[in-house]
């Protein structure tokens, strides 16, 4: 997830460095909004309490939902709103407190992968800022036009001229809940009981 | 100047109404509840019929001590009430409640999308409180919200979807304006489940084992006093309002009614859902855990997904 707010940032930096002296309002927001996003991420990643480690990263991702919503992007914002603060930043606080959440310092959560984690990081943010540039590098968004994210623009788009990697994927969520749900019934199974707590007690 | 000053005066009323709204349904809330268990209720607040209860149940909050647990994480159990209750404050600010452009408070494009993204927001504000209260009744009520917010959202969006689907639109007001009256039966199990599921997100009974006073005393919110926990209050009762002018806007027709369209029938439409609300409370009991995460995916899921295929098959059948 922290590899897309540098590559947000990024596209920030390419729209004002476009050739216009004097940046617009939206275009001001845009790259300071970036900035608290990237602040947010970095913080996400370094902080060393667990839940406080989550809480950033609503931060973060709710500074994208404000990027898109920039961009006019609205359909997308929401649901960037939709998917990523309002279920999977609670699923993985659910994980945390199911677990092991303490208040304050965890010295336990640093692992010994944190340089190469720092390379794959980097890696992926220069594709994707690559990928981005390369693909982008001469459009430009009139903020004062129609809206070009609407929703009824984005279901025609995915609708009309996507539908093969939209359905692709869609196939490939349906082959992960399906593992998903293979792999939680496989000791039921096994143990040939049905009682939930006696199989939570053998895995014991 | 005159575009700032119409902006300025809608956030104003919709602030207005967010502070008002939830009072009267809390009055009402303690009025309804006395009767039906034949009670009076709060009498002398204010002198006739206890009306000021609730005004002075205010100045209580405001008075006592703000207290924050030695152990807690002091930032975030202070700034946990906020995000539970301002994202109440936003959906409502793209509520309709008439026709026209006069009476929302702003159109939103993706306004269903808007609505629903942000109020699942608001169980971020349970969660931290649980999580930051360094108490162990208040975590076990917050990895049950979160647990009932995991299950209750999907049914909550594909019945939404499902409107969307019969309307051909995701904005509120395009939803409203294209209701008909048979839309009514058409999409009833998706009005339930939607209500249904609403409820839950909101944690009222018969949905409250997050907060069951017998078990986790007040879940996530048992360390909170003051002022603090009359926010949380608040956010509950917003929520009631947001979840009953939802409803109606989506499944009941909104301004819709059987002489004379206007605002006052979205009004009277979520003033009864709000009395369900309240009914509901008093005469059923608890749900356990587990019955309740099994309502939820095994009744409430199939039962839109089953309202999704008929609304499509419909669709298809009248286009």
């Amino acid at each position: 997830m922290t590899d897309l707010i540098p590559a947000a940032t990024t596209l920030a930096a390419a729209a004002t460095g476009h050739g216009f002296l004097s940046p617009t309002g939206v275009e001001i927001a845009f790259v300071l909004v970036g900035l608290a996003t990237l602040g947010a991420a970095f913080v996400t990643v370094t902080t060393k309490q667990l839940v406080h480690a989550a809480l950033w990263l609503v931060v973060a991702l709710g500074g994208i939902a404000v990027e898109y919503l920039l961009l006019t992007a609205e359909f997308i914002a929401w649901v960037q709103v939709l998917i990523y603060l309002g279920s999977v930043v609670v699923l993985l606080l659910f994980g945390l407190m199911l677990t092991k959440a303490p208040i304050g310092r965890s010295p336990d959560a640093d692992s010994n992968n944190r340089w190469v984690a720092l390379g794959v990081a980097l890696v992926a943010a220069a594709s994707l800022v690559w990928v981005v540039v390369d693909a982008f590098r001469t459009t430009w968004i009139d903020l004062d036009g129609p809206a070009q994210g609407s929703t009824k623009v984005s279901g025609e788009i995915l609708f009309q001229h996507w539908v093969l990697p939209f359905e692709a994927l869609s196939v490939l969520l349906l082959a992960a809940l399906i593992g998903a749900i293979v792999l939680s019934r496989k000791d039921t199974a096994a143990g040939g009981t049905d009682d939930d707590t006696n199989t939570k007690g053998q895995q014991r | 100047m005159n575009d700032v000053l119409d902006v300025a005066l809608r956030l104003i009323v919709v602030f207005a109404v967010f502070l008002v709204l939830p009072l009267v349904v809390g009055q009402t809330e303690h009025k309804v509840m006395a009767h039906m268990q034949g009670r009076l209720g709060p009498m002398y607040a204010g002198g006739f019929h206890g009306w000021a209860q609730l005004v002075a149940d205010g100045v209580k909050f405001a008075q006592k001590e703000d207290i924050v647990p030695a152990g807690a994480d002091r930032r975030i159990f202070q700034l946990a009430p906020a995000v539970a209750l301002l994202p109440y404050l936003l959906v409502l600010v793209a509520v309709p409640i008439g026709p026209g452009e006069g009476a929302v408070g702003q159109v939103i494009d993706a306004g269903l999308f808007f609505v629903l993204a942000v109020m699942g927001v608001g169980v971020l504000g349970s969660l931290m409180a649980g999580w930051a209260s360094a108490n162990k009744f208040s975590l076990l009520g917050g990895l049950r919200t979160a647990a009932q917010l995991l299950a209750y959202e999907l049914p909550m969006l594909l019945a939404a979807a499902s409107v969307a689907m019969a309307a051909g639109t995701v904005s509120l007001p395009g939803i409203v304006d294209a209701f008909q009256w048979w839309w009514l039966p058409w999409q009833i199990t998706g009005a339930l489940v939607f209500f249904t599921a609403g409820l839950a997100e909101l944690q009222r009974p018969p949905f409250d084992m997050p907060v069951a006073d017998s078990e986790i005393i007040f879940g996530a919110y048992t360390e909170y006093t003051g002022l603090r926990f009359a926010l949380f209050l608040l956010a509950e009762y917003a929520g009631i309002v947001v979840l009953c002018a939802l409803t109606t806007v989506l499944f009941l027709g909104g301004w819709h009614g059987p002489i004379a369209e206007g605002w006052i029938w979205t009004l009277l439409k979520t003033a009864v859902l709000a009395f369900v609300v309240i009914w509901l409370r008093v005469s059923y009991p608890r749900l356990r855990e587990d019955q309740l995460q099994k309502l939820a995916w095994t009744m409430l899921i199939p039962l839109a997904l089953a309202q999704i295929a008929l609304t499509g098959i419909v669709k298809v059948a009248i286009s």
